[in-house]
């Protein structure tokens, strides 16, 4: 199976401009950028002239509701919601049904994936302790044994800061990395909007930003403590943003990635209880989310995600309050990233680079890198195609978008994962 | 905000009763003006209208409430309604089925108009996006977010002792942060241009920049009381000691509780307020509550009048009116 390119406008992650140039995949990996490597012979050609050739997208936090959820969505139809919209690469959550806390629920997944997905890379994060309950570790030597990428708790609750710090210390020892949603959940409580005039105005319990800030700033502190290499998930505040940026100053092995959904909405997109608008953490100020889009823009969040939640339809079909959190975010991933770039806050490249090369690069994972030898997950965008985001049109199963009715531009022409074309239009 | 404008209909005209965010100062005036005609009824022996004839109005109480809840059935009595009351808080039934099939399966027995009280904030504006056309919802108290006719009875209650909007000072003491009546009675107050609109309570009671619903803010009752015309004080639910966010009742009483020695920092003529159901010795002491400044018997009994105003201007609208297609 070998793959020439022809024409593309090749995206280098991090790297300084487009540059035109053909690409020759072999065996799965890139063989050569530019010019032919000696007796190359393409079984396939895709004329890509006028179009963009980047890496796959790697999405470090969507869930995919498998096992145990499968009313929202499966490993079935979100890999394939995945490679349509050019992510070749899914790092899923612990807080499966059951939790990823055992090697057959990793096994599961692997089999699954297997059996019904559509060619995406699909890869575990293991829970940090058993069953998520917050008291006792995971086995999680066993689980990385098993394919865990990383060990998180989500957002559940751990017993006690002691628990933190020896599951940190546990996991430092193995050189695995932790991921932390940071938030107390003392002062979320039953909060389920920003703390602030919306909140106010519409009598909505409310979330203040040290929920996650307190949290954050304990955190940092036994990252300190343990040296365990930890990675912030979906910062909404301001105030995190500069605690992360003074943490990197001084050294600590610590990353972050905020939802993308933070640089483009907040609290004032409640609107009249727009149970579509109910995330947590919270959608927040104006003032937040200008911080989150300076934090990405000078590489203080390192990553963007999806922080995907697809939702049956009967979830978010109740009060506010009542409704369950999240929003469906694989069929919003790239466009919305793209919009990034023509509001200038950063050239095509340098975001690119926060979908994939960091996120590889932070989460020891294949891929993210256009150069011989790397493996061929790319995806190939018409940047002139212009849509109108339709949640009818999504292919994930949750089709609680919050972004119903927006313009966007740019769109996924082919997918190609291991260097062959899983999805072209 | 056209999206607020879910309880008006093209015309301007009341649809629903969700909250009183959104509407113009003229359909408060006409809900005043439609309810004093209507207090000549409860004068009479026989104290019923034909409006309502022939319609349907279900009560649904998923939180308890009592003078609420009379107060609305009274009203639907006296307008000739066919009323369906159904406690839901205690209801088995409700907890395994969604609130949207609760309201598709009344819907079903051909309900004319819905009263609801709900704990969540936001569940009147969702069950009017719900209900068919035609079908009209009156919010009776969502969650922590507004209680519009209980704010109507007050600025009934208001312009009965005091006229004027414009020239009062009116303050509103307790626990501002967990209270939709407060949060109605500000958006009544500011639409009808009353003069001055204080909020008092401790800063664990308040809302987080209160200032934006336009009011003033006070930490103080006897700084905010000085020289108000009307006194609406908060009930102070219990629960409030469990989450730390008061010390103690007696604490409470001693720094925001209403004497009669405070009350004597408002004007001579100042009118004392109170939703009901009052704690006595919590939030205002006996003596204030039965003394003769207090109006919060009137209030019970306006509430009546308010109620069928606000019922017979949505059946107006919606050509429900004894002879109606229903």
């Amino acid at each position: 199976m070998s793959l020439h390119i022809r024409n593309g406008l090749v995206v280098d992650p991090g790297g300084a401009t487009l540059r035109e140039a053909d690409l020759y995949l072999q065996d799965g990996k890139i063989v050569a950028i530019g010019s032919a490597p000696a007796g190359f012979e393409a079984t396939q050609e895709i004329d890509a002239g006028g179009r963009w050739i980047m890496p796959g997208l790697i999405d470090c936090q969507a869930r995919l509701r498998d096992p145990g959820q499968p009313e929202k969505a499966n490993i079935e139809s979100e890999t394939l919601a995945a490679i349509r919209n050019g992510i070749t690469t899914l790092c899923v959550p612990p807080d499966t049904q059951p939790p990823i806390d055992n090697s057959a629920t990793v096994e599961l997944i692997h089999h699954r994936n297997e059996m019904f997905g559509h060619q995406a890379h699909v890869y575990p994060i293991g829970a940090l302790t058993r069953g998520l309950a917050g008291e006792q570790l995971s086995n999680m030597a066993s689980l990385r044994d098993n394919g865990c990428i990383a060990f998180s708790n989500a957002r559940h609750r751990l017993a006690s800061n002691l628990v933190q710090r020896r599951a940190m210390d546990y996991a430092a020892g193995q050189q695995s990395l932790v991921i932390i949603q940071p938030l107390d959940h003392d002062l979320l409580g039953n909060g389920c909007a920003h703390e602030g005039a919306i909140a106010t105005r519409l009598g909505l319990p409310a979330i203040p930003v040290a929920a996650e800030t307190a949290a954050l700033a304990k955190d940092i502190e036994l990252v300190e403590q343990t040296g365990a290499r930890t990675h912030f998930g979906q910062l909404s505040c301001a105030r995190s943003v500069d605690m992360l940026r003074r943490a990197k100053a001084k050294g600590l092995p610590v990353s972050a990635d905020c939802a993308i959904h933070q640089l483009f909405l907040t609290d004032h997109d409640i609107g009249e209880f727009d149970s579509n608008m109910f995330t947590i953490p919270p959608l927040r100020s104006q003032r937040d989310r200008d911080a989150l889009r300076a934090g990405v823009a000078d590489g203080t969040i390192d990553c963007l995600c999806s922080d995907h939640q697809p939702h049956e339809v009967d979830a978010k079909l109740k009060p506010f309050p009542s409704a369950e959190p999240g929003i469906s975010g694989l069929d919003t991933l790239l466009p919305l990233a793209l919009r990034l770039v023509d509001e200038d806050l950063l050239p095509l490249a340098e975001l690119i680079a926060r979908l994939t090369l960091n996120p590889a690069t932070i989460l020891s994972l294949p891929g993210g890198k256009m150069a011989p030898g790397e493996i061929a997950d790319l995806v190939i965008v018409d940047p002139e195609s212009h849509w109108i985001c339709k949640s009818e049109n999504f292919v994930s199963k949750g089709k609680n978008t919050a972004f119903e009715g927006w313009d966007f531009r740019g769109s996924v022409t082919h997918t190609i994962i291991n260097g062959e074309i899983v999805y072209r239009v | 905000m056209p999206s607020s404008n879910i309880q008006l209909d093209d015309m301007g005209r009341l649809r629903h009763f969700l909250g009183i965010e959104g509407l113009s100062q003229a359909i408060l005036t006409e809900i005043l003006d439609t309810a004093e005609s209507f207090t000549s009824v409860a004068d009479r022996t026989i104290k019923k209208v034909p409006i309502l004839r022939g319609i349907t109005v279900a009560n649904l109480f998923f939180e308890a409430s009592t003078r609420t809840r009379s107060t609305f059935e009274l009203a639907e009595q006296r307008l000739s309604a066919d009323i369906l009351s159904l406690n839901l808080s205690t209801s088995a039934t409700v907890k395994g089925e969604s609130l949207l099939d609760t309201l598709q399966n009344l819907e079903a027995m051909q309900i004319d108009m819905f009263v609801i009280r709900h704990q969540d904030s936001g569940s009147a504006h969702f069950f009017a996006q719900h209900v068919r056309p035609g079908v009209a919802v009156l919010n009776a108290g969502d969650g922590q977010h507004e209680h519009p006719t209980q704010a109507m009875l007050d600025m009934y209650t208001i312009r009965h002792y005091k006229q004027d909007f414009d020239a009062l000072r009116v303050a509103i003491v307790g626990d501002i942060l967990h209270s939709r009546v407060a949060r109605s009675q500000i958006h009544a107050l500011n639409l009808l241009n009353t003069g001055e609109i204080r909020v008092i309570a401790p800063r664990t009671l308040m809302p987080v920049e209160a200032e934006s619903l336009g009011v003033k803010v006070y930490e103080d009752l006897e700084l905010g009381l000085r020289d108000v015309d009307v006194v609406i004080m908060l009930r102070l639910q219990k629960e409030r000691m469990q989450g730390a966010l008061l010390p103690s009742e007696k604490e409470y009483f001693r720094k925001f509780g209403l004497s009669q020695e405070r009350l004597r920092l408002a004007k001579p003529d100042a009118i004392v307020m109170h939703p009901g159901p009052a704690n006595r010795g919590v939030e205002i002491e006996s003596g204030v509550m039965d003394g003769k400044q207090s109006v919060i018997l009137q209030q019970v009994s306006f509430g009546i009048s308010v109620r069928m105003a606000v019922m017979s201007m949505i059946a107006s609208q919606s050509g429900l009116q004894s002879g109606g297609e229903s």
